[in-house]
């Protein structure tokens, strides 16, 4: 692990009329990890990532990437800097086929704005490959015709072929069975060994404890703290989650097993 | 172009989603043929294209619409104020017909721009608001020609209605136009990455605003293109029908551009659907006018055999949309 976060939020806060939805959070990510963030429903999980991916912009706070302050005011800003999001429901097209999908919104084209097909053809198969997705039969059936993990492994596949730097996964197992979930899992790995940084949010501990290499725990728009999952324990953050762990440092990776009791 | 992709390609025909349609324009033209010996005649079929041609060329604009699941209801009065104002400069203003042809299909052009800035920019829904264009075109066109039709045309407006003879039976240059206009549309839809974001943005227009396509933009030229759409075919309206009528295209054209378009396989609930198809859909159309006035059934019935058309296509738009979920 590198010594910087490759990505870093300090002090983000974010409202919606009179709801609060963020207040003061800070959050880090570093290559080679998979940092989990959980939270209960309406805790800020999706808005928080909406301001990295340039979807939001913060009401205040800054975000720095490799160290530096960036501004991120469009998906095309965060996808030049390397991040990439795969959202909870919206990541793919259904009427589009694999190929279309992956390079929805960057098309190769020539210069009569052709589409450059078996280029990109081509590339779809070799990125899928790399990730070993290999249960999929055609990448030219609509995404409509892909089982759940088949549908949420294209759309990682899609995140991390521009040779993305922080790939952010919202609820990629939320609507998938036991055998899909696993698919999912084992290819969130994949990336963190290739040395992507992968921030994974999830409802379910399980998948969190299994994949994770550090969790940060936002509860009502404030995060709570940051576990390392070695030193911790389900039981522990799903306090956390429900209850909140009153004093932290910011920003600072500890862990406070005495409070778990 | 191996063995394997001759056999997607044969596969990818088979289930190509204009194969239904093109099986129903085929049974409607064995139908008519058995019962009247006038309709299987070349001299006929140049007929039906000529009738074809307007609602075809409107159809297009409809179906760039419709696939970013909108709707459009004005078009046909649209292009009858073009028509108006392209025949009323030329002939009662002594506006040289250049300039008089511009300024109609910028009219249209106009609707256009207003219909996709009120999409993306108050985000009202397209049937209200072509509801309202659709009156607002209706009252201009009457107030600009005061009822009257104009005649004497300049020959550059009257163009697309001239004919060309292959082995004895004529076809005007207005359907060459059409065909034109649907290569360009098929082009554009199919091979370009404007098509495949118009598709997205008809599919799931968050999920294709999050991926990074500016959906507004898209939806904007959407309804920009099939304003310049029913400005050709005001232009191709004069060729027709060699006057600048107030009252032409006004009665049935903004129903059958939606038949042609639904009948055609896009959905009207967006992002799925082909300009092939659209064209095939069209023709069933004018097929259908064409033999019942062929077998001598009033004008009347094909209002009522038009509206069962589309409710028909609809149902099985609507069948197909909730099985695919
Ligand atoms: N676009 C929005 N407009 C208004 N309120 C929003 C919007 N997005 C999120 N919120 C509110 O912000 C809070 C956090 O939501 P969200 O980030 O979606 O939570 P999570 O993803 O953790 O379930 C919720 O109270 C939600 O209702
Ligand atoms: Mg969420």
């Amino acid at each position: 692990m590198s010594e910087t976060p490759i990505l870093q939020l300090r002090g983000i806060s974010k409202s919606f009329g009179s709801v609060q939805a963020l207040a003061d959070v800070d959050f880090e990510v570093r290559d080679g990890e998979v940092m989990a963030l959980v939270g209960d429903n309406g805790a800020g999980k999706s808005t928080l990532i909406k301001c990295v991916a340039g979807i939001h912009s913060p009401d205040s706070g800054e975000i720095l990437f490799e160290g530096k302050p960036v501004h991120i005011s469009s998906p095309k800003d965060a996808g030049r800097l390397g991040i990439e999001v795969v959202y909870q429901d919206l990541a793919l097209c259904d009427n589009l086929d694999v190929v279309q999908n992956m390079y929805l919104g960057r098309e190769e084209r020539d210069w009569l704005w052709r589409l450059k097909e078996p280029l990109m053809e081509q590339r779809t198969a070799e990125t899928l490959r790399s990730l070993s997705v290999t249960t999929i039969r055609s990448i030219r059936q609509p995404v409509a015709s892909l089982s759940g993990g088949q549908r949420q492994s294209v759309a990682v596949a899609k995140a991390v072929q521009w040779n993305s730097k922080v790939v952010i996964l919202d609820e990629p197992t939320a609507a998938l069975g036991v055998a899909q979930t696993r698919q999912v899992l084992e290819l969130v790995k994949r990336l963190a060994d290739q040395g992507l940084a992968v921030v994974l949010i999830s409802h379910n501990l399980h998948d969190v404890f299994e994949v994770a290499t550090r969790i940060t725990v936002l509860r009502l728009g404030r995060d709570v703290g940051v576990y390392e999952r070695e030193k911790t324990t389900q039981q522990e953050v799903v306090q956390a989650i429900t209850a909140g762990i009153p004093t932290k440092v910011a920003g600072i990776p500890t862990t406070a097993p005495e409070l778990a009791s | 172009m191996g063995p394997t992709r001759t056999l997607q390609l044969a596969r990818r025909l088979i289930t190509a989603p204009t194969v239904g349609p093109f099986i129903a324009l085929v049974l409607t033209m064995v139908f008519f043929s058995l019962k009247t010996d006038r309709f299987f005649q070349a001299q006929n079929f140049s007929l039906v294209l000529q009738q074809v041609m307007i609602v075809g060329v409107l159809a297009i604009g409809q179906t760039l619409v419709i696939l970013t699941a909108g709707i459009d209801l004005s078009v046909g009065t649209v292009m009858a104020l073009g028509q108006v104002i392209m025949t009323k400069l030329a002939v009662a203003n002594g506006v040289p017909v250049v300039p008089a042809l511009l300024l109609g299909v910028l009219t249209c052009v106009g609707f256009g721009v207003l219909h996709g800035g009120l999409v993306t920019g108050v985000r009202l829904p397209p049937f209200i608001i072509t509801l309202g264009t659709l009156n607002i075109a209706f009252a201009l066109t009457h107030i600009i020609s005061n009822d009257l039709t104009f005649t004497g045309l300049p020959k550059l407006e009257l163009f697309w209605g001239r004919t060309f003879s292959i082995s004895g039976t004529d076809f005007t240059y207005g359907v060459v136009l059409m065909l034109v206009l649907y290569a360009l549309a098929w082009y554009g839809l199919n091979q370009t990455a404007w098509g495949r974001h118009v598709y997205a943005t008809g599919d799931n227009r968050e999920a294709a605003r999050l991926t990074g396509i500016n959906t507004n933009r898209v939806l904007l030229s959407v309804y920009t293109l099939a304003g310049l759409t029913y400005g050709i075919a005001a232009w191709l309206l004069i060729g027709r029908t060699q006057v600048g009528d107030p009252n032409a295209g006004q009665t049935t054209e903004n129903l059958d551009s939606i038949t042609a378009v639904v009948l055609g396989g896009t959905s009207l609930f967006g992002g799925r659907g082909t300009v092939i198809g659209t064209l095939i859909g069209a023709l069933i159309v004018g097929v259908f006018r064409n033999g019942l006035t062929l077998i001598g059934v009033s004008v009347i019935y094909q209002y009522l055999v038009t509206g069962i058309l589309v409710i028909l296509a609809v149902s099985v738009d609507q069948f197909l949309h909730r099985r695919n979920g």
